[in-house]
């Protein structure tokens, strides 16, 4: 069922339902920066007029916001920032103020070399690993690790902050909630739009008390319908609303949602003796695949968040993300500070990569739209936290401009006010410059690189040409009889034999060595989805994750959304399609975009509609 | 025929017992690492009374509900914004600290205080809920300490229901050894009730129900007194928490009767 029908499907009876002024599906960065530039206006002069509610008579705006995790700290990403748009909302900002958050201290790019031969890397690739082992030390090649000689200016955080995303959330939240102007309510999926012809008049809440398919059960609540006069979209690259209206309106010509990225990472606490110091960030790539980047961000009070991306573009449809992130942090360039670690917390998350290939209209009649589910993030700067921040805050600026000049929220205002300030932004000539910088890794890891450093030398100017397929033509469908889909099939009966997971038969077939588990650092994956947040998942909603049509599930043979499920939610069912266990679900939507079947051409077989709960962390 | 009831549940938060929990000794004696990053959520003990509260408020119509929560003013507005969509209560917050080990005596002392000065309560028709488990960490005197301060003599703890009668007085199911439940009858209000779980379910979230309690609860929170609680000289002598023991292990086919023979065979080991 397309998303453009969430709202249809949902049960149509007498729904209860209320007027607000504005209404945000979402609470991250984007809504932060928002629902910061209308709180700090309205504080400076209460009384102004234009802050008076048109739906409640005598009251100030009603602006509520609508967030599916349980809490609003529960936000998944520890990141680096240059915090130019956060430092412009917060002139004064101290990160001693902020729980996990501090300056960046230093900052270095590696490349990381294979220590095990598992890794699957080209000949040209391979022939530059031997030269590097040649030269060793006197290259400057230390624990297989080669670090660049500088960090080039468009990767360059200095100056920036490191964060931990919920703990920023939560910061953010306790300043907007105290304002008394705004309303953040955590465990409340959005379900969809309300929409009148293409007009957004507001938002349907979940449904609760159905069953898995959404039908009533006992204690059957209706979602209510919240109708407003501007809809705030800030619920991300997966979020349900950010879909419908796409689905339903359609993405400018041209514009399309293909390029991804599963960031998977831990949060460790170093040892007491341990040498990095706050602030420090690494960036690495080479390893444990080529075309997987790692991160390294240290925060204050010895804690780190160490992880992994892993690329659409990785057309092996065997792409994985928790085996693969603990060979990685076992890299020696890593494992030498890493190894007397303990692991915190765990987490995981969908990004999208499509940057201004993938910006949808940015408003329309009562809507507008801001932050990743917008196409703000840099992927030439690996920047999306301050660009979804600073979308926000156009916004904020656009909607009390419009509120003093009494205009209402059309698509022509908003397009005036909102859209003509984020066009004349620092993060539009960023997304220009960033728009084909990383066309050539459809090419593969080197090609990419070189597009990727022409990009980000040129400012933009010089890139790759390349014809980026939609998600499911990048996953390359083995033949059966090939190497790898023997040990695709190897893996699959191992997985089903011994009970372990999919993707770490699969990784074992296809000759990683098995993970030495300590069961402080080194924990299997079930065990780290108790660890720190653990997972949450109401009862009472309907199932978020919905096959289209299974029968194509059981024609797959790839299975790479079982392969790619970050918490072991999708499984192999018994009738040859993915089960789905909602209690497990980290609502990362990696499944969205790691799936090789399509029944349009263009949308994958898995439909992802809103869900309550997820991960539900504090040190994320 | 319904009784007219006036409710006050004590419910403090508490460290989100989902996160990583690490005792800690600091200057001001045993606490938890971190206790400010964590994210608090209502003393699930004292939910359970608040749900149980609710209910009752609910069937007999007239009846008013107040919930006096005791903690830093910005952590209750982020733990009402889950709380306030579950039941309909009248917000009492009072600004004062969190973390490690308050005093009982202290804590009770500023309740009490609040309890006896608020606006429209008829102490003879009070009903004081609260978690039977909740204070200070398990301590189990608060709410009772509360009680006496009040001058309220009839106590129950570990309370699993509670049945009103026509003439006012109620029957009380208290949690004794062996899973078993003591019945007691008591003529009426005033009483504290120290809930262990209830019957109920947790109730969904209902966004009417929050938007309803806001218009009360953000002038509240505005507003809040602040409270000190005095260390009263105490010291700690030791603190520690229960061991955790997690093996994992993926087994298949294995009957129903074989898993609990080898879990008993684990927690006897």
């Amino acid at each position: 069922m397309s998303a453009e029908d969430k709202a249809a499907e949902t049960i149509e009876i007498d729904r209860p339902s209320m007027e607000v002024d504005i209404a945000c599906a979402g609470f991250g960065p984007a809504t932060g920066g928002f629902l910061t530039t209308l709180t700090k206006a309205w504080n400076e002069n209460p009384a102004d007029p234009a802050f008076e509610s048109r739906v409640t008579q005598g009251m100030p705006l009603q602006v509520l916001c609508y967030e599916r995790a349980d809490d609003i700290s529960s936000g998944v990403s520890g990141v680096v920032t240059r915090g130019q748009a956060i430092r412009a909302s917060f002139p004064a900002l101290n990160p001693d103020d902020i729980p996990m958050a501090v300056p960046v201290s230093s900052e270095r790019v590696m490349y990381l070399l294979d220590p095990i031969g598992a890794s699957r890397r080209s000949a040209l690739l391979r022939l530059g690993d031997f030269f590097l082992r040649i030269g060793g030390k006197l290259v400057g090649v230390r624990d297989y690790a080669f670090t660049l000689p500088w960090t080039p200016a468009f990767l360059n955080k200095h100056g920036g902050l490191v964060l931990g995303i919920g703990q920023f959330n939560q910061w953010v939240g306790s300043q907007l909630m105290a304002s008394g102007l705004v309303q953040i309510w955590p465990g409340t999926p959005v379900n969809a739009p309300l929409f009148s012809g293409n007009k957004v008049e507001g938002v349907r809440l979940s449904d609760q008390g159905v069953d898995k398919s959404g039908a009533p059960t006992d204690g059957f609540m209706a979602g209510m319908d919240v109708r407003a006069q501007l809809t705030v979209v800030g619920d991300g690259p997966v979020g349900a609303v950010g879909q419908a209206i796409d689905s339903k309106l359609g993405l400018p010509p041209g514009h399309s949602h293909r390029e991804w990225a599963l960031g998977m990472k831990f949060v460790i606490e170093l040892p007491e003796d341990s040498p990095l110091k706050p602030g420090t960030v690494w960036h690495s790539f080479g390893f444990p695949e080529p075309e997987i980047f790692g991160f390294l961000y240290v925060h204050p009070e010895r804690l780190v968040s160490v992880g992994i991306f892993i690329p659409s573009w990785m057309h092996n449809p065997s792409r994985t993300a928790y085996r693969y992130l603990q060979h990685y942090i076992q890299h020696p360039a890593l494992w030498k500070v890493l190894k007397d670690g303990t692991l915190r917390s765990w987490g995981a998350k969908s990004l999208e990569e499509s940057g201004r290939h993938g910006e949808p209209y940015l408003c329309g009649d009562g809507y507008a739209r801001i932050g990743e589910g917008s196409g703000s993030t840099n992927m030439l700067t690996g920047s999306g936290v301050d660009e979804a921040w600073a979308t926000g805050t156009q916004l904020g600026e656009a909607v009390i401009e419009l509120l003093r000049a009494g205009l209402p929220f059309t698509q022509e205002n908003l397009a005036k006010t909102y859209e003509k300030r984020r066009r004349a932004s620092w993060v539009e000539r960023g997304a220009h410059e960033a728009e084909n910088a990383r066309n050539g890794f459809q090419g593969g890891i080197v090609k990419g690189m070189i597009g990727m450093a022409l990009a980000g030398l040129t400012g933009g100017r010089l890139s790759l040409k390349a014809h980026i397929p939609p998600p499911h033509k990048q996953i390359r469908p083995f033949a059966s009889q090939s190497a790898e889909g023997l040990k695709l099939k190897d893996a699959a009966a191992l997985a089903i034999a011994d009970g372990r997971s999919f993707h770490d038969a699969m990784l074992s077939a296809r000759g990683w060595p098995e993970i030495p588990l300590d069961g402080r650092l080194l924990v299997t994956q079930q065990d780290a989805l108790l660890l720190g947040g653990k997972v949450q998942a109401m009862p009472g909603f309907a199932d978020h994750v919905a096959f289209r049509n299974p029968q194509l599930c059981i024609a797959c043979g790839e299975k790479t959304c079982v392969a790619m499920c970050s918490g072991q939610a999708l499984t192999q069912g018994d009738d040859g399609a993915p089960a789905f266990e909602r209690e497990k679900c980290v609502h990362c939507g990696a499944c969205l975009w790691n799936c090789g079947q399509s029944p349009d051409g263009e949308h994958s077989n898995i439909d992802f509609r809103a869900g309550a709960g997820g991960l539900h962390s504090a040190e994320n | 025929m319904a009784n007219i009831l006036h409710i006050v549940v004590c419910a403090g938060i508490v460290s989100d017992p989902l996160q990583t929990l690490e005792p800690v000794t600091g200057p001001a004696g045993p606490g938890l690492k971190n206790e400010m990053v964590l994210p608090a959520v209502l003393d699930p003990w004292a939910a359970c009374a608040l749900y149980e509260a609710a209910a009752l408020a609910s069937k007999n119509p007239g009846s008013k509900l107040w919930l006096v929560s005791l903690g830093p003013k910005a952590k209750l507005q982020q733990v009402m914004m889950t709380v306030a969509q579950k039941v309909p209560f009248e917000l009492v917050p009072i600004d004062g600290p969190i973390g490690g080990f308050p005093d009982a005596h202290s804590t009770a002392a500023v309740l009490a205080e609040t309890i006896a000065v608020l606006p429209g309560l008829d102490k003879t028709k009070l009903l004081l809920f609260g978690g039977w488990e909740s204070d200070t960490r398990g301590a189990s005197v608060t709410l009772q300490l509360v009680g006496e301060r009040l001058g309220i003599s009839d106590q129950f703890q570990g309370v699993d229901e509670i049945s009103l009668r026509d003439d006012g007085s109620f029957e009380v199911l208290e949690r004794v050894e062996g899973g078993k439940h003591q019945v007691s009858v008591c003529a009426g209000t005033p009483a504290v009730l120290g809930w262990a779980t209830g019957n109920l379910a947790e109730p969904r979230n209902n966004p009417q129900v929050g938007m309803a309690n806001m218009r009360t609860i953000m002038p509240a929170l505005a507003k809040a007194k602040a409270a000190k609680i005095e260390p009263n000289g105490l010291s700690y002598v030791s603190v520690s928490l229960p061991k955790q023991q997690r093996d994992t292990r993926v087994v298949k086919d294995l009957s129903a009767d074989q898993i609990a023979a080898e879990l008993v065979e684990w927690i006897g080991a």
